[in-house]
């Protein structure tokens, strides 16, 4: 029995450092290495279709964004990341500002409007979201929701208001208010919406949907993606929300990018240059317009497949990457507001 | 203090520390502790200002007051359901009692993160620090029952028949003798339940209870402040060191409870009598909570059904790499905690105790910082070699679940009489060998005791497995986490059943060792007549 149990013991302790080795002299064909902040939802049909096309295999590491920034900046020369592919663009300004990133080709970076790139070239746009609110239909009515973002702070919103304030999506919206009405004003305002939300302050966007569409709050500000998402998941039929935009230009009203960069420590530049083109072509974004991401396509001439309020008659206020920048305003005024 | 052990201690003080033995536990220790370095490192180079201003702001107050008051509560209340579960499972006629053994150590090996999941699929609104209190004690309680159970049942039951043959009440045998035989014991995994309570992450973030580990996460995933994240793991580090201090000073008082294991006789089941079925339902209770409602959450929301707008993934070669991940942990921890805990037990003086406890504080040391430590190591020193490999995944988890293994090593070399080796020594047997004959058999069953601990936490870490991972394998935990972040419950849900069923094989293990305990003792011959009952009780 003992004799059984070690042998067993040591027979998986072999297979266990086998694999090791088998992972470490890999195939001969050529492979990416790509650190995906993004959803999986996004970035599986790319990857898959890009492999078909091109034969060259990509390894997708996904976990937090900013988990996978600070592991980049820790791996430093030696990281096996070649592309760094992320849900919102201060990661990518962050790595940027460090020196990491390695220029796109111009050809790329003209797939997309150049508002929604790099100011300098870093980093390429792949994809965009919008930030909304979500309401209860059976707690709220339509005409019954703020027309801005500001109006979350009044005591008429006290525990009825959900965000996900930890949540790298929630920082433009503070950058967005500081830009317009000071830093002071933001401060007040996170503070107010803090106590507005109590209880309702959820670990992520996912959570802050699917609480509102249960009813468990009536109203709650997320990236329009997630709600296509909970129905594509629950049904139409369980669907008791819907969005809503703020006001044309309104602080609330921001546009998100999401966006991938090269590492300079890449040893595979011309393979890495290869697949952001290929994300950014017309046909990378087609299908994302046609995946379960739900987020818009920015090249023209691609429009997504839901039936929802066009990329180009969206209204959002007109704050750039570059004034959204790595973000470092929003999370001090997020830590004094003890959100984060 | 007794004679016997007055001569014990003696008789330590004048052995020299034998060479190879300290190396390897020196060298198992430097390794255990890198993560530490890393800290100091990075605490140095943001500079006191920065470190000031982030240290002393009110919301670090508002977290040590979280983490503390939350870590008070789950302690005392996991020693109170640890103790009682382990005396009504090993010193009673409980129904069902061998069943509860089994039971009330499978929810270890549930994620914490999964058992916060489970309460929140029944109760939507549940969070704050009561809820954060629940789900804690029923996820990390069998800690204190483990050794416990393990002590009441290796305990010299004459202790209590003398007791009482002197004319002390049931009460007050129960409360001195019995208690303080299960003091040391019940102290230990009191820490163990501490340190884990302090680097705690997914359960919390789950439930929205902010402590100094969410925090942490925080600058990290959100403020790309490494340096920070860093300096508050030294906070929860030295709130580790405190909590290891408090236990060493308990320790060293009740150090005496030694026994001859063999001539021990079993302890006669107390009667429960009309008690009994109040008990059951309690014990009944225990499990339903701990147990019975991240399972039956699991299993609802796979019977519910949905759909996932993410792609299917492969169950089968997650359960596979799971297992051999916490398979070879398993043996290189254990196997790494032997030459600390043989030292710890046999050359018990103040430096070799220093040593073993400083292991202790990895416990307290979140995930994702001790698998950045290791992507700070390997790049400094390795040029990135080993780097996202599975060596490196396995000695990470290894290093985190240390100190579990050297705990439940250290617990079986105290049982195992030094007497015995001394024996064969005399007897001509060479010191190689004693090891091999004499001393691994005797610890054997504590070996595979610290080897089920460490599969079982292996089995369900997360945040070091996503830094660490090799690049396209995934395990059990991870996947789970892609499906569960992006809402796909229903998706999620198998992997969490999974990793409970696994999580039952070790759950049995334990169970089994410690059903078997006196016997094998027994069976190896113990020649040895016990101590003197004066020397049991602690002093």
């Amino acid at each position: 029995m003992r004799r059984a149990l070690t042998g067993c013991v040591a027979a998986s302790l072999g297979a266990v450092l086998l694999t090791g080795c088998a992972q470490g002299s890999g195939g001969g064909g050529e492979s990416l290495t790509v650190y995906s902040g993004q959803h999986v939802q996004t970035t599986e049909s790319l990857v898959t279709a890009f492999e078909k096309q091109t034969g060259i295999s990509v390894n997708l590491r996904s976990d937090d964004e900013d988990v996978l920034a600070d592991q980049i900046v820790t791996e430093g020369s030696h990281s096996p990341a070649d592309v760094y592919y992320t849900e919102n663009s201060p990661p990518l300004q962050y790595l940027a500002s460090k020196g990491l990133l390695a220029g796109v080709d111009s050809s790329t970076l003209a797939n997309t409007p150049s508002r929604f790139n790099s100011p300098d070239g870093k980093w390429v746009g792949v994809s965009a979201r919008v930030s909304v609110m979500i309401y209860n239909t059976s707690l709220l009515k339509a005409d019954q929701l703020p027309s801005s973002a500001m109006d979350l702070a009044e005591p008429q919103w006290k525990g009825k208001v959900a965000i996900a304030g930890s949540e790298t999506d929630f920082q433009p919206i503070v950058t967005s208010i500081a830009r317009t009405h000071g830093e002071a004003e933001a401060l007040r305002w996170l503070e107010a919406v803090k106590a507005n939300a109590g209880g309702h302050d959820y670990p992520d966007n996912e959570t802050v949907t699917s609480q509102v569409n249960s009813g468990q709050v009536a109203l709650g500000i997320i990236n329009q993606y997630y709600w296509y998402r909970e129905r594509a998941q629950v049904g139409e039929s369980a669907m008791h929300s819907a969005i809503a935009y703020f006001a044309p230009r309104d602080v609330g009203y921001v546009v998100d990018v999401s966006g991938a960069g090269i590492l300079k420590s890449s040893t595979h530049q011309a393979t890495a240059q290869r697949f952001l083109a290929f994300l950014t072509s017309q046909q990378g974004q087609r299908i994302l317009a046609h995946s379960d991401s739900f987020e818009y396509p920015i090249a023209s001439g691609v429009t997504t497949a839901q039936p929802e309020t066009r990329f180009d008659q969206l209204q959002p206020n007109d704050i750039t990457v570059a004034e959204l920048g790595t973000g470092a305003e929003a999370i001090r005024l997020l830590q004094e507001a003890q959100l984060l | 203090m007794s004679a016997t052990g007055a001569v014990r201690r003696h008789h330590a003080g004048r052995r020299p520390l034998p060479l190879l033995l300290t190396s390897v536990a020196v060298l198992v220790s430097l390794v255990v502790l890198l993560p530490l370095v890393f800290l100091v490192v990075q605490a140095v180079q943001v500079g006191w200002a920065q470190l000031h201003a982030l240290l002393f702001r009110g919301l670090t107050a508002t977290l040590i007051w979280n983490t503390v008051s939350l870590l008070v509560v789950v302690t005392a209340l996991c020693a109170v359901l640890g103790t009682s579960s382990a005396w009504f499972v090993e010193r009673t006629d409980l129904p069902y009692r061998r069943l509860f053994a089994i039971l009330v150590v499978i929810p270890l090996g549930i994620p914490d993160f999964v058992v916060s999941f489970g309460w929140r699929a029944i109760f939507p609104g549940i969070g704050g620090f009561w809820a954060a209190v629940l789900v804690m004690t029923l996820a990390v309680y069998p800690l204190v029952f483990l050794p416990v159970a393990a002590s009441l049942r290796s305990a010299d039951p004459a202790q209590e028949e003398v007791a009482r043959s002197l004319g002390l009440g049931r009460l007050r045998t129960f409360w001195t003798v019995t208690v303080g035989q299960a003091r040391s014991a019940i102290f230990g995994g009191c820490i163990l339940v501490g340190l884990v309570v302090l680097a705690e992450f997914g359960a919390f973030e789950i439930l929205g209870y902010q402590t100094l580990t969410t925090e942490i996460y925080n600058e990290f995933q959100v403020g790309f402040n490494e340096p920070a994240a860093c300096a508050l793991s030294l906070i929860l580090v030295l709130l580790g060191a405190m909590l290891l201090a408090s236990e060493g000073s308990v320790r060293g008082r009740g150090r005496v409870s030694r026994v001859g294991a063999g001539a021990a006789s079993r302890a006669r089941p107390a009667r429960l009598g009309r008690g009994s079925p109040l008990v059951l339902a309690g014990m009944a209770l225990l499990v339903v909570l701990a147990l019975g409602v991240p399972v039956g959450a699991i299993v609802y929301l796979i019977v519910q059904g949905g759909n996932s707008t993410l792609p299917p993934a492969s169950l089968f070669a997650a359960t596979a790499n799971t297992f051999g991940y916490s398979v070879a942990a398993g043996v290189v921890a254990t196997m790494a905690a032997l030459p600390i805990a043989l030292l710890s037990v046999r050359f018990s003086r103040r430096r070799v105790m220093t040593l073993e406890r400083s292991n202790m504080l990895v416990l307290a040391v979140p995930g994702l910082v001790i698998a950045l430590s290791f992507t700070y190591v390997t790049e400094h020193l390795l040029q990135g070699d080993f780097y996202q490999t599975n060596p490196l995944m396995v000695l990470t988890y290894a290093i985190m679940f240390f100190p579990l293994a050297v705990v439940a090593v250290r617990a079986a070399v105290a049982r195992s009489p030094v007497g015995l080796e001394e024996v064969a020594m005399s007897l001509g047997v060479r010191r190689r060998s004693v090891l091999s004959r004499v001393t691994l058999p005797l610890i054997g069953s504590g070996l595979a005791a610290a080897f089920a601990l460490v599969f079982l936490e292996t089995a369900t870490e997360l945040t070091a497995t996503l830094v660490l991972h090799p690049t396209n394998v995934q395990t059990l935990a991870t996947q789970f986490w892609a499906f569960e972040s992006n809402g796909s419950y229903s998706q999620a849900a198998p992997y969490a059943l999974v990793m409970v069923l696994i999580a039952a094989v070790p759950g049995y293990i334990l169970g089994r060792w410690f059903d078997r305990q006196p016997e094998r003792a027994a069976g190896a011959g113990v020649p040895l007549a016990a101590p003197a009952p004066g020397t049991l009780v602690a002093a």
